[in-house]
């Protein structure tokens, strides 16, 4: 058996028979105080449902986190004013909504590493265990379907406001966590698109 | 729950009706109960008989086409805001149609059971609904549409037409938006009003009430003769009484109307007589577009659009007219000639729009070009983007604000395009990247650099380049532009050797055994790609052997090979059989592409007869004689 394993280059993490269309994603976006792992804090949680192409707008999750620590700077990019974050969950209880809102699903997200460190840390607070699904990144996913050529420089960073321009997916919503989840949903279901007419995807190939 | 997604939908839906009709609170309670749903192109939302769904859809973006699969035959489009799938759900039957998605598509799935109630409770959304399943009768086959929404229903049979409808009792289309002036108003302002709303009769009205007509023919005849001056009143001079119809009049009464009472323009009245409000004009324009496409109808139609999105349909419809004259086996040069100059009214139309847009007119002249096929006037299809814009050289001191300018204009002008159905350019080769949106200077010297530094690269961008063709603007620039290429290239003879070799590297289109090679991977597996091995080694070729006659300005392939069969008459009958293989091959893929929806470039080889097959053959013969042809004479053997 050893043997054998020993010439697949890399181990499937699905089953062959589990499409795309039948997995369960939850794509997420936090809004946060600030980028600084041990310090800031997350505002608000947005994720939604995304199965068989369909996203069911009741059940999407979006909730305001009670903190006590709060950023002046970073209220023009997201607008959520310390004053609305009074009567809001606590960090705890909102941890354990969203916990059973995500399940085992796999987490799909724009530069996914920031939102799942900065829930982890929230849960590490919390004395809660850290998150063990599976994850997607659309901004490294976006990169896989531009065409490789000495022509056109790829950036290095796409951010979401570059994939919502290219798909033309409407910024109305732009900073807020749930309307950033919806860009980055849409987005997902194009690149996944883009992907399939490139070469034939599955959900394993996703994650190489 | 009300959430940010939700909201989002209630916005959208609040523009369309019947949703509009709803309160705000319960168009919010709706949207926060809807699905969103991905079609990719080509998807089966439903098929027919299938059992329904629990909800109707409402396009949020994309299209979607209703068929009757059994003659696959397009009953109706649906565009944004577009509902479709109700009918069965209220009638509690199965689907009679199937729903396609025409393009990619992203639709909102209302769940019927909530949405039922306002249906029945609003007036409002209930009359919508009944009218547009009764009014669709668009086509011969909608009666199948139009079947009762609820129960029994009297209102329904006042509208219903006879089974028998054919296109010609279709009701026609008005513009509702009718420009009006009061009677004391002078022709002088009469005419600047029928300027800026670009319309060709003005409906003069005294309390509401349609009391007279001036047409441009008035003011020719009554005005511009030097009878009447310019400060007459619009009353003076005024067709009266204005003769008046009802709205619900179908495309033949409409003809029938003006030819009785020789008039271009009929008003339409709530009842039909003087003594209600006008509610719409009906002009001879309107009767010839209802009756069909036709290019001298859509370039009107294009410049009367005022936004990019009225030209979408212009567009759809000038691909109909491809079809029909695909169908009528009308030469493919001409054809390729008017599709071409539609496509480009189009795309001038966006341009001139984009203009207007803009906060100030442009600093300087400049000129937008259009790259590769679409340069080369052989584009059919909607296919990617490639553009460019070349404006006049500046002072330092403006150098920054001017290029800021353009590339902000052309961002708007690539997105107009997309909008109309250009994809983006995958390369990026569009005016709103910074590479291809430069001064002259600029441009010139980027030529002179990929002409003294020919690697692989620089012969592909060249490719590219050097088939444009000049959209709008201002066509010194260009000139100058192409004469710079000319004196560089015939300065730098190594680089006709780089292109020599770049066009004969397009992949063979045979294998070993002559038979079709096809791709190996991806979603076109297994299909032959007719541009890649077919086309552009055509088209590579005549671009080489044009540029080493220092011809300027043909870029369009096959006429490139007729002006060759003419310097060269030694080689006349290679050239005139390569004009002709390029043209089979372009009409080849248009069929193939408006067969697909799609641009056409990936052929699924058991799709073809044996005799599309050997004609197809056939054209690879010349090609392979044309590479030796150019392999030779360019010596390309020392090079590689």
């Amino acid at each position: 058996m050893g043997l054998f394993n020993f010439w697949k280059k890399e181990e499937n993490l699905f089953d062959e028979n589990i499409t795309i269309e039948e997995t369960r994603f939850v794509v997420l976006d936090t809004e946060t105080t600030g980028f600084d792992y041990e310090n800031d804090r997350i505002l608000c949680i947005g994720a939604l449902v995304l199965q068989n192409g369909v996203i069911s707008v009741q059940n999407s999750f979006e909730i305001y986190l009670q903190q006590d620590h709060y950023d002046k700077s970073t209220a023009q990019i997201h607008g959520i004013l310390k004053d609305l974050l009074i009567k809001r969950p606590s960090e705890l209880e909102a941890l354990e909504q969203f916990l059973s809102f995500l399940g085992d699903s796999i987490i799909v997200a724009h530069h996914t590493i920031f939102d799942v460190t900065m829930i982890n840390k929230a849960l590490e607070r919390n004395n809660l265990p850290q998150l063990t699904n599976k994850t997607l990144d659309t901004a490294y996913l976006y990169k896989r379907t531009l065409i490789k050529s000495h022509l056109f420089e790829r950036k290095d960073h796409y951010t979401l406001d570059d994939l919502a321009d290219k798909f033309d997916i409407s910024k109305k919503d732009r900073h807020t966590a749930l309307g950033d989840a919806y860009i980055t949903a849409i987005a997902f279901l194009k690149i996944v698109k883009k992907l399939r007419e490139k070469k034939e995807v599955n959900l394993n190939s996703l994650f190489k | 729950m009300k959430n940010t997604i939700s909201q989002r939908v209630a916005d959208f839906l609040k523009n369309y009706p019947p949703f509009n009709f709803l309160h705000p609170k319960d168009l919010e309670k709706l949207s926060e109960q809807i699905s969103i749903v991905y079609k990719d192109k080509d998807a089966v939302i439903f098929a027919e008989n299938d059992q329904t769904h629990d909800s109707f859809y409402v396009v949020h973006k994309g299209a979607v086409a209703l068929k009757k699969s059994t003659k696959n035959t397009v009953l109706d489009m649906c565009d944004e805001g577009d509902i479709f799938g109700l009918r069965p759900l209220l009638a509690q039957e199965n689907y009679i149609m199937e729903a396609v998605a025409h393009e990619e598509s992203i639709l909102y799935a209302i769940p019927i059971a909530v949405f039922k109630p306002y249906a029945l409770e609003n007036r409002n959304v209930g009359n919508f609904l009944i009218e547009s399943y009764a009014s669709n009768t668009r086509n011969p086959y909608s009666d199948i549409h139009k079947d009762k929404l609820y129960g029994d229903d009297d209102l329904l049979n006042e509208n219903r037409h006879s089974s028998n409808d054919s296109f010609d009792l279709a009701p026609i289309k008005y513009s509702k938006k009718i420009v009006t002036c009061s009677p004391s108003t002078t022709v002088k302002e009469v005419a600047r009003i029928m300027n800026k709303k670009k319309v060709g009769a003005i409906l003069i009205v005294d309390e509401m009430l349609p009391i007279g007509i001036l047409t441009d023919k008035d003011l020719r005849n009554k005005i511009v003769t030097g009878d009447f001056p310019i400060t007459t009143t619009a009353e003076t001079i005024m067709t009266k009484p204005v003769i008046t119809y009802p709205k619900k009049m179908t495309v033949t009464e409409a003809q029938m109307a003006m030819m009785k009472s020789s008039i271009s323009h009929l008003c339409l009245t709530k009842d039909g007589t003087v003594n209600t409000k006008a509610v719409g004009i009906l002009s001879k324009h309107d009767v010839m577009v209802a009756l069909g496409n036709n290019p001298a109808v859509l370039i009107k139609a294009l410049k009367r659009a005022k936004k990019t999105k009225e030209i979408k349909p212009i567009r759809n419809r000038i691909m109909q007219l491809l079809q029909g004259y695909l169908d009528q086996n009308i030469p493919m040069t001409l054809i390729a000639k008017i599709i071409t100059e539609l496509n480009e009214a189009c795309t001038t139309r966006v341009i001139e729009i984009c203009l207007e847009k803009m906060s100030s007119p442009p600093p300087v002249k400049f000129a937008w070009l259009a790259l590769g096929s679409q340069g080369r006037g052989e584009q059919m299809l909607h296919t990617d983007q490639d553009n460019a814009i070349v404006y006049e050289n500046v002072n330092e001191v403006f150098r920054d604000e001017t290029r800021i300018y353009f590339l902000k204009f052309a961002a708007l002008v690539n997105k107009g395009l997309f909008d109309i159905g250009y994809d983006y350019c995958p390369a990026e080769m569009m005016a709103s990247n910074p590479k291809w949106c430069m001064s002259l200077d600029e441009w010139k010297s980027q030529v002179h650099h990929w002409i003294t530094n020919p690697g692989k690269n620089e012969v592909l961008l060249s490719f590219i380049f050097f088939d444009y063709s000049r959209t709008y603007g201002d066509a010194e620039i260009v000139s100058q532009l192409s004469d710079s290429i000319f004196e560089n290239v015939k300065a730098n003879p190594i680089f006709y050797m780089h292109l020599v070799s770049g066009a004969l590297q397009s992949p063979s289109p045979t294998g070993f055994f002559r038979q079709f090679l096809v791709e190996q991977d991806g979603a076109n597996k297994d299909n032959f790609d007719i541009k890649r091995r077919a086309l552009m080694p055509l088209t590579d070729a005549a671009r080489v052997l044009i540029l080493s006659h220092s011809v300027k300005s043909i870029s369009n392939t096959a006429e490139r090979f007729e002006k060759l069969a003419e310097l060269e008459p030694n080689n006349r009958e290679l050239y005139l059989s390569c004009s002709y293989s390029f043209k089979a091959l372009l009409k080849f893929r248009t069929k193939q592409g408006l067969l697909h929806h799609d641009s056409g470039q990936f052929i699924a080889l058991e799709s073809l007869s044996k005799m599309e097959k050997i004609k197809l053959k056939r054209t690879f013969k010349t090609i392979k004689e044309l590479q030796e042809l150019i392999s030779v004479r360019f010596n390309i053997s020392n090079l590689v």
